[in-house]
């Protein structure tokens, strides 16, 4: 309990660069986990642009984080540093450290094709495999050998598609083209296609900005449902989708992650003026 | 601001302009296809035909001057073309000096000898009998009677008495118009009525078959490579640059390239398909390598990074996602290239695929014809009859390079579909 007191204290300072981590993380002991991201530090660099400015935070286990923040504040490059996307961009350098379950994902020996299988991401855009729907979701398991027979495999397919909610409505039309879906079934059949490998972490990139409000409280259903078993990061555009899904919420701004907390603390009483200035709509 | 009428007048006459412009220039280019393939198609289409004499041949061994036994080796050393003559010249009783029956004689394709022969010796059993065949006349009166030689005038080889004896024939219906198979099945020949382009279609399909063995694999390996693997640095863009260049090199470079290295240095056999597949096969490989880049840089980044997400390797993302998902634009552009690869003459003249062959090559080691180079050939010769020869192989090759584009209109519409 010692122990525990004093790294909320620890945690409950400003960082060396004025960042306010006002992170109660009594409610992640509570549950009784350790945090499941543990990000420190972290600066992103593109070619000579510094994109993200020593970010730190912690992302607990079975919850919905939610990232928020205005264009081009660095909420997605965060993001893609969590499962090393950025890892293929041109002249991109992460410095600083990521713990995956205590693990440092960019320590030399990681194999980043594992890494992703743990930590899943579905895209701002949908972008369902020109395939059928049950390739799909059937590729991911493939190629990490999860399936062993083909019914095996049809069990997975189907379960994922179950979770994601869209099996009832693609159940006859498993072998046409996923691309023949709607965007909101396209964007399902990528979340089914994620958790089909069984990851432990989903990252979600503006998962509903091209989606109608209809296909977009779909997918935030589904969140509350899949956080159950998943810790849920999601980057968004809406303040008001950040506040319906989220339970802790973090501010970028300009590259720094301004402030962290409790969803209602963030939208109910930020700490920080810029936090208030952008909840309050006065820019971004 | 109002709008004035007389700018809404002029702006609506501009626009009339414009699309008769547009309108007018689709005529006159449509028309001049029209033009050309309707000339090719009128002086072409006989080439498909011939026209053969009916006798009766007296099967007589001693007439043909053949002995017992009957084998293949022993049929083959008969006066095959003495009977023939002989037949013919028992149509005329009234020709009777050797300088008039040599005149007579020249309605004969040296073909009608051959044709017996091969006749004799596939029915042995036949021998001593009489039996009816219809055998080739020469091009001269072939092209007499098609109507492609005036009777009359300095144009003309044949004699009066030459055209008084082939219309005698024609009018005892000895003269039959037949649909020519041996076209399709023949070579290359200097009588044109014996001519085909069998050999030049056998050796054209050789030479595709390895062009696209070479430049197929060889295309999608290296459009895979700079698109998804190359770092991008001085070195790949001189390489990409370069490949661009390739594609504007006049093809007869290539075909001194290949007489150079293939010829010259690994001492390939001359004239072959081997050899022109190889050339054909470095001329299509700038537009193959362009086309799969084009198709491969169009899947989209979503499919890639979906993958990627999934933890596939980078090698998985390629073969399973990118590589199916740019495959129809692949094969549009290899069949475009292919199509262009049929048509290159220059690159084969180079390495030697220009000579005068008389046989169906059997396999790609085989000297052989092509089928532009036979055009080539057949286009330089003298005689009236290969005129329609030339327009027949045309129509031919142009038959082949409509198919293939077709072919790659529906690969390319099917899966256009596909996408929507």
């Amino acid at each position: 309990m010692q122990n525990m007191n004093s790294t909320c204290f620890m945690n409950d300072t400003t960082t060396a660069n004025g960042v306010l981590v006002r992170d109660d993380r009594l409610t992640a002991v509570r549950a009784g986990d350790a945090p499941k991201v543990a990000a420190s530090n972290i600066n992103v660099f593109y070619k000579e642009k510094q994109a993200l400015m020593e970010v730190s935070i912690d992302i607990n286990s079975r919850q919905v984080t939610a990232l928020i923040g205005p264009s081009g504040c660095g909420k997605s490059t965060f993001l893609r540093c969590l499962n090393r996307m950025n890892d293929v961009v041109d002249g991109c350098r992460v410095t600083g450290n990521i713990l995956l379950d205590g693990e440092d994902i960019y320590a030399p020996k990681v194999d980043v094709v594992s890494l992703r299988s743990r930590v899943g991401m579905v895209f701002q855009k949908p972008n369902p495999f020109p395939k059928s729907v049950f390739e799909n979701v059937a590729y991911g398991p493939k190629i990490h050998g999860l399936a062993e027979h083909r019914t095996d495999l049809e069990e997975i397919v189907v379960n994922s598609l179950t979770k994601a909610g869209l099996f009832e409505e693609v159940k006859d039309r498993l072998h046409d083209p996923a691309t023949g879906l709607s965007g909101g079934q396209q964007q399902r059949l990528c979340i089914a296609r994620t958790i089909s490998i069984n990851p432990e972490v989903v990252l979600m990139d503006e998962p509903c900005s091209a989606l109608d409000p209809i296909a977009t409280s779909r997918i935030e259903d589904l969140m509350w449902e899949l956080k159950e078993n998943y810790t849920i990061i999601i980057v968004t555009h809406s303040m008001q989708q950040a506040a319906r899904v989220s339970q802790r919420t973090g501010f970028f701004h300009l590259g720094s992650l301004v402030e962290v907390g409790k969803t209602e603390q963030i939208f109910q009483n930020p700490v920080d003026t810029r936090t208030r200035d952008y909840i309050t709509g006065r820019f971004g | 601001m109002a709008i004035r009428p007389e700018n809404v007048r002029r702006r609506l006459r501009a626009e009339k302009r414009f699309r008769f412009y547009g309108v007018a220039a689709l005529l006159s280019a449509a028309s001049a296809l029209v033009f050309l393939v309707s000339t090719i198609v009128s002086s072409g289409y006989t080439g498909f035909y011939r026209t053969t004499l009916k006798l009766e041949f007296d099967l007589d061994p001693r007439r043909l001057g053949i002995e017992t036994p009957y084998t293949a080796d022993t049929l083959r050393d008969g006066q095959y073309y003495t009977a023939v003559k002989h037949t013919l010249y028992a149509l005329f009783p009234e020709v009777t000096g050797r300088a008039d029956k040599r005149m007579l004689a020249k309605i004969l394709s040296p073909g009608a000898a051959l044709d017996l022969r091969q006749y004799v010796i596939d029915h042995p059993g036949q021998i001593g009998q009489t039996v009816s065949m219809e055998v080739p006349i020469a091009s001269d009166f072939d092209q007499l009677y098609k109507g492609n030689l005036p009777r009359t005038g300095a144009h003309t080889r044949l004699s009066e008495a030459q055209m008084t004896w082939f219309d005698s024939l024609v009018d005892r219906g000895l003269i039959e118009y037949r649909f020519n198979p041996g076209f399709f099945t023949g070579s290359d020949s200097r009588y044109p009525e014996l001519a085909g382009i069998g050999g030049a279609i056998t050796g054209s399909l050789f030479t595709l078959l390895v062009c696209l063995l070479l430049s197929f694999p060889l295309g999608i390996a290296a459009a895979l490579y700079l698109e998804e693997f190359a770092p991008d640095n001085r070195f790949t863009r001189i390489i990409e640059a370069n490949i661009n260049n390739l594609a504007a090199v006049p093809s007869i470079i290539f075909g001194l390239l290949g007489l150079a290295v293939l010829l010259g240095f690994f001492g390939l056999p001359r004239g072959t398909p081997l050899v022109g597949g190889m050339v054909l096969a470095l001329m299509t490989l700038p537009t193959i390598i362009i086309s799969c880049r084009s198709s491969i840089r169009a899947v989209s980044p979503g499919v890639r990074q979906g993958a990627m997400a999934l933890g596939a390797s980078p090698v998985q993302v390629v073969f399973h996602q990118v590589l199916p998902a740019a495959l129809p634009g692949t094969l549009t552009g290899t069949i475009i290239g292919m199509a262009q690869a049929l048509g290159e003459t220059a690159p084969l003249l180079m390495i030697g695929m220009v000579a005068f062959i008389a046989s169906v090559p059997a396999t790609p080691m085989d000297s052989s014809a092509a089928l532009p180079v036979q055009i080539y050939l057949w286009a330089e010769s003298a005689e009236r009859g290969f005129v329609e020869k030339t327009a027949a192989a045309i129509i031919v090759i142009m038959s082949f390079l409509i198919l293939m584009n077709i072919l790659a209109v529906i690969i390319r519409s099917r899966t256009q579909t596909k996408v929507e």
